[in-house]
Order: C-alpha cells, then structure tokens, then sequence
C-alpha cells in the first residue's frame, strides 16, 4: 500500500515543530508516529484542525513487558471523514511514571477509551474530567492488562 | 371438547389426591423465568421463546422481568465478578419457590474464559438445579431443561419450600444498599453498622448442603 | 417520607421542594430494555432525563487478557463471543489484522464467501437489533418475524460452519472449509423469500405510526458531534454523514461490489432506524452479487505452516502431517510489527489492534467496540429527553454489551 499521503502528514509534523517527532515507522501499510507524550494535545490539535483527522478511531494503551523501558505505550489512531486515511500517533510512557495528558479536549470520544486504558492498564490521563475504573469493580485490585498481573488474578480462585 | 368435558364425565365431584403431587403439578405447569440474559446464551434465549422453539408450548414463556414474579432464573451468559453480587441479590428477592438453570458453559463452569474477570460456575453463588451444556446451547436444549426441570419439580416436597423467615432475611445486606422497612434511615444504619453476612441460605440450600 | 413531613412546620412546604427536586434513579444492570447488563443512572427532573451516567462493565470477560494467552488461531473463538450478534464481522477484522501481519493473500473463492457471510450476518444482527428495538418501544409481533429469518440465516451459517452462534469460520489464511454441496441453491432460497418478508416487515413496522411517534425527533445528534462522540456505522450515517468503510476504506474486495451507502440526515432515532432498514436491501444486493461471483477454487492461502492442510492430504502425505501437528502443538510465529484494521461491522468501525513480538501468541490485541464508542454518546443524546425515550434511544444504537465490555 502507498502511504506517500501519510509521509507527507509526518513532514508537516515535523515542519510545525521539529521537538514533535521522535520517530517514524512505515510498515505494513501503516505510519507510525511516536511523538512527544508531552506535546500530545498540541499535536492532536494541529492534526484535527489543519489536517482534517477529525474522528478518533481509537485509543489504547499497551504494556510492552516488564523489563521493557519505557514500559508503556499508547496508541492514538486517527481517522479522517475527509480524505479516509488513517495515522498511528504513539507515546512512550515509563514504568514509575505512567502519564500523559487527556486529549478529551480535542475529541470527546477519548472519555471512555481513556478510562479503559487507566482501568486495565494504569496509565493516568491528566485533567481528565472523570477519570476512574470503567469495567471492572472500582474496588479491584491492580491493573488487570500489566504483563505481571496473573491471568487469574489474586482474589481466591474459587469465585474467579 | 376440552379438558372440562372429559373430566366431568369421569370423574367423581371429589377427589383426594397427595398435596405434593397437586401443588407441584400446578408448578410445573407454568414455570415462569426471570428475564436475566447475560451474553450469547440469552440470544439463544430469546430465540427459543420465538417462533420455531416455541416454549409456551411447555408453560414457560412469560419472561418476568420482575424477579419478584419469577420462578426460575435462566442464568444465560457468562457471569463477571462484577455482576455477581447482583444476581444474588435477584436470586434473593426471587419468591419461593425458585429454580435455577445455568445455560450453557460459561455460567456452568466458566466456559472458555479462565481468568480474572469471570465466576467459574454461577454454582459458586447460588444453588443450580439444572445445568445445560453447550456454546451457546441450542435453543432446543433449553426447551428440554425446562422439561427436566419440569420432571424435577414432581419429585420435590412443598415442605422445603418455603421463603426464608423474615427476621433471618433481614441479616442479609448488601453492602451500600438500605433496605426498605418501616423503622426510619437512622434506625437502619445503626442496624447496618453490625457485621452481616452478605446473603442468606435459604431453606433449600441448607437443606442440600446438609 | 412521613418522617420528614412531621417536623416541618408546613407539610405543604416541604412536598413542594421534594418534587422540584431531582430525583437519581438506577436502571438495570437486569432491566429488559437495557440489552444485555447495561446500568445507567439517570438523574431525572420528573420526567425529564438532566443527566445520564452510564455504568458498564457488568459483563467484563477479560478477553483482552485472554488473547495474549492464546496462540492465533485460538483467538478466534474468542472473538466469536464478542459481538455475539455479529460473530462472522469480528472473526474477519481478528483474521484480516492477522493475515496483514503475516503478509498473506487470499484466493479470490474465500474472499467471495467471506462477503457473503459478513453481508447474511449483518442481516441476521439488524434482525435482532429490529425484534428488540420493536419489542423495547411495545410492539411485541415484529419480534417474532425478525427471529424468523434471522433463524434462517443461522440455518446457512450452520451448514457451512457447524456453529449457529459461534462460528469461528473465517480461519487465518482463508475458512475453516469449503462451503457444503448445494449451499448456493439454499442461500438462493432464502434470497428469494426474503424480499416478501422485508416488505412485510417494513408494513408492519416502518407505517406504524405509533412507530414513528416514538422516534421522530428523538435523541438528536448532528453529524459533527457525531464524529467529535466517535460514533461510526448507522449510527453516524444517521446524522448525514457518509461514511462507509466497506466504500472508503474497502478491504476484501468490497469495492468490487455495487451497493449504496443510505444516509439520513436528521440524526434522531428515526433516521438511524432507516439507515439500518434500508442497508438491510443494500446488503441483500451484495448477497446476490457474491452468490452469483462463485466460483469453484481454492479456500485456503497456499501457506502451509500457517493454514491447517486438508484432512484428505493429511492421509496421503508426511509433509501434511507435519505441518498440522506443528500449527496446532506450537502455532506459527508471526513478525514483529503492529497493524491497525477497522471493518464495517454492523454496529459502525470494528477495529484490531494487534501486535506481534515474533512469537507464537499475540503482543497485544485490542478491539476497538463500535458498541462501545457509541454508547459512550448515550449522555448527549438522552439529554432533555424523557425516562421512556431513554429505551428508544438505547434501541436505535444498537449495542451490544458482549462487545462493550469484552
């Protein structure tokens, strides 16, 4: 697949403000961005404004593994109503120090999938409006997606 | 040339029969379910109520969504810790008597999914009386649990079914929840402030448990 | 109550500040409209709703966890029981996300069938998203139509797959097996009734005009909060926008197809209700085309250490032999990388995240709910609207909690 379209968003990227990119990965069809965690809602802004990536397709998290440093990564992937291309933004996050600023400003649909990413996986989303557990009990223990959460978790396995 | 007609012409004015035997018939004869679709398993739930596996042919198909009018729990789904605090607490204000059939393998012994979020078996919460296999069962296989269960309900004796005695029900509160008595709010949260368990058995539980 | 009224000076008073006050109600998580265990709570003004707060999670299966348990090929019968109404959409975005890792290609037969099934499925799931939607706002007999021919398509899944509910049929690398003898002439079947049953389902439903006054000018979105909410599938195209991923993102060969995308512009429940009505035609019209696009070959990608070889090869050679035992014991491995595929499914964009770190057993998989997204709109919509209305609008977005909460 061509994604000469996508590369030419990435140079705008880097145009606007050299300190956004870190890197650029151009595989299997797809570009993927990993940016400056600390710029994120500047560079959604600039996406969705100038750029027309107007609907936020989808938000998750990932635990790369324990030894892994940065441990944790989030996947921003945008989508144009416009000109139907879609772009792979991520932010690498630390093990001691898993947050990132909330991008609910720029779109709303990143209410739910962040709280989902902070349920299961504990990353915080700062100046998030409600930031709290979505699908699991708000009494549970841990996060259930970490690499070192067991599969069956800790409460006594006769109930789980 | 209905019932009425050939039991006018055959049978005495008065009978006797066994109170078990007539009271249980009675039961059997209209087995109303809870509406308590949890996953795939209440499509199949549905579908068996629908036009090809009509249940009203065996006395079942008004689904209460009331439990207080319900007589068996169709536990259809896979049951998450999160919801299971819940559907004992439908299961408790389930009159007696009550049934429960656990529909398919994630409600009977977690199905596929082992892990951290799902019960493995509702039979961990409340008693099961029959268990269907299957992922998700057909509909067909829930007709016939209902027919088990039918035959089941001949076998049993009025006398274990009985509603729990109030002032023992009164024991079980879900933490968080006030229930509704005459006394006032400040009354019931010193009544809450004492350690309770989080359910009751019921005489029918007690009485398999022994 | 009587409590309070006792001690105040004027009872009269004190009743009218209780009803100007807002009253919080709990609804489900066991409620018959709710579609499965949804739990909202509802601050209400008397009748009208002021805010909504939507508790989820009641079926929470951990399946996200339980993909990073399993090899590939295992997953997919997780993916089964997520959208348990469109089980066939989510084994292709599980397949596909898969197949792009892997780099393979598919024949053309298997492509074609795939269509076909995606296209009866999401027949099948706007059929229960009818019954219930009906049942929800009072109509009781549409349900029993809908479940009809629901039940019909289910038939053609069972014969091809073995799974009424749970197919698993789409495999990585192309389908479980070839369609059974016959399967055209009974899929033609249920094409030629079905037209009759539309129609009747259209009279009963669509003319109903207490129908429609229990959803024109409900539950209002316009297409720009629609998109800024996430909302995909009828859902946005209700709200006047177009957008089709099987037109602009089209994968499987759905640009081949000759179908049309309905939009509606009024963004209420109506307008979503019509969207769905009139894809159910579009999507019958990709059945007839697939149908007819048949033709014999190949269902499965020639990669032997990644598709399970046929039994009948198994017999004959080692070579077969070898590589089954291999997929099943141990998996195949899949290169590193991660890939992003949406799908049309029927609820709006179904996507895969998936990521490989060279082994046998995913990195991570992440599904991206349609369900999920579009209920997070629910609070927008269900402002300013009354308690009953809240089921209408529930109804016309068509969730699934499988899906929601995975």
């Amino acid at each position: 697949m061509n994604t000469e379209v996508l590369q030419n968003f990435v140079t705008n990227l880097k145009d606007e403000n050299p300190n956004w990119v870190l890197d650029v990965k151009d595989a299997l069809g797809e570009v993927s961005v990993t940016i400056n965690g600390e710029f994120i809602v500047a560079i959604c802004w600039f996406l969705k404004s100038k750029k027309d990536f107007d609907l936020l397709a989808d938000l998750c998290g990932c635990d790369r593994g324990v030894e892994e440093d940065p441990r944790f990564e989030v996947n921003y992937h945008l989508f144009s109503t416009k000109h139907y291309n879609r772009l792979r933004l991520k932010v690498l996050l630390t093990e001691d120090d898993p947050k990132v600023n909330t991008v609910t400003s720029v779109w709303r649909t990143a209410d739910w999938h962040e709280r989902e990413t902070y349920d299961l996986l504990g990353i915080k989303f700062e100046n998030h409006p409600d930031l709290r557990r979505i699908l699991l009990p708000s009494d549970f223990d841990g996060h259930a997606l970490r690499k070192d959460y067991p599969l069956r978790g800790y409460e006594p396995y006769s109930l789980t | 040339m209905g019932l009425e007609n050939q039991i006018f012409e055959s049978l005495p004015d008065v009978i006797t029969v066994k109170l078990d035997a007539v009271i249980n018939w009675a039961r059997k004869s209209s087995i109303w379910p809870a509406t308590f679709g949890l996953a795939c398993c209440a499509i199949e739930m549905m579908n068996s109520v629908s036009a090809r596996n009509d249940l009203s042919r065996f006395g079942a198909e008004t689904f209460r969504a009331s439990p207080r009018q319900a007589d068996v729990m169709i536990v259809s789904g896979r049951v998450s810790r999160k919801m299971a605090p819940v559907l004992r607490r439908i299961y408790d204000q389930m009159p007696e008597p009550k049934w429960v059939i656990s529909m398919g393998a994630c409600a009977t012994s977690g199905g596929v999914f082992d892990n951290y979020a799902i019960v493995q078996g509702v039979d961990k919460i409340v008693p099961v009386d029959i268990y269907i296999p299957g992922c998700p069962p057909r509909p067909e296989m829930l007709v016939h649990a209902i027919m088990m269960l039918q035959e089941k309900i001949m076998t049993e004796s009025v006398k274990d079914r009985r509603d729990t005695i109030e002032s023992e029900s009164r024991k079980s509160i879900v933490p968080g929840t006030l229930p509704v008595t005459e006394g006032t709010a400040l009354e019931d949260m010193a009544r809450l402030s004492d350690v309770k368990p989080y359910t009751v058995e019921s005489k029918h539980e007690r009485r398999r448990s022994s | 109550m009587s409590v309070v009224l006792e001690n105040s000076a004027n009872q009269f008073d004190v009743l009218d500040q209780s009803l100007e006050s807002q009253m919080t109600i709990s609804m489900g998580p066991q409620h018959p409209s709710t579609h499965g265990v949804l739990r909202l709570e509802l601050v209400l003004d008397g009748e009208l709703v002021v805010k909504t707060v939507a508790d989820i999670g009641y079926l929470h299966t951990g399946m996200e966890k339980l993909f990073e348990y399993k090899k590939y090929q295992q997953g997919i019968v997780i993916t089964d029981r997520m959208d348990y109404l469109n089980p066939l959409g989510n084994n292709l975005a599980y397949v596909m996300a898969a197949e792009k890792l892997l780099q393979i290609e598919i024949p053309e037969r298997a492509q074609v069938i795939r269509v076909m099934f995606c296209e009866l499925q999401r027949i099948a799931s706007h059929m229960v998203w009818l019954g219930t939607h009906c049942l929800d706002i009072g109509a009781m007999s549409p349900f029993f139509y809908c479940f009809r021919q629901r039940e019909k398509i289910l038939n053609l899944i069972e014969a091809a797959s073995g799974g009424r509910m749970t197919p698993s049929y789409f495999r990585i690398g192309g389908l479980m097996m070839d369609l059974p003898a016959g399967f055209e002439r009974r899929v033609n079947q249920f094409l030629d009734d079905f037209p009759d049953a539309m129609d009747m389902l259209e009279t009963l439903v669509t003319g109903n005009t207490l129908f429609q006054s229990r959803t024109k000018g409900i539950g209002v979105i316009s297409g720009g909060d629609a998109i800024d909410w996430g909302l995909t599938g009828p859902c946005l195209r209700g709200s006047g926008v177009n957008l089709d991923l099987r037109k602009h993102n089209p994968y499987s060969g759905y640009e081949t197809y000759d179908f049309d995308v309905p939009v509606e512009t009024d963004g209420d429940v109506w307008s979503r209700f019509r969207v769905r009505m009139r894809e159910i035609t579009e999507s019958y019209k990709i059945v007839r085309q697939a149908i007819s696009r048949l033709k014999p070959g190949p269902t499965k990608a020639d990669a032997p250490k990644i598709v399970l070889p046929d039994r009948d090869d198994m017999r004959k050679h080692m070579d077969s032999l070898i590589h089954h035992f291999l997929i099943v014991a141990e998996g195949f491995s899949v290169p590193e990388g991660e890939v992003y595929h949406a799908i049309e499914a029927s609820k709006g964009e179904l996507g895969v995240y998936m990521k490989s770190n060279g082994g046998p057993k995913p990195e991570r998989v992440h599904f991206r709910g349609p369900s999920f997204v579009n209920l997070s709109a629910l609070p927008v919509l269900a402002e300013g609207e009354m308690v009953a209305d809240v089921v209408a609008i529930i109804g016309s977005l068509d969730i699934v909690l499988g899906e929601i909460d995975r």
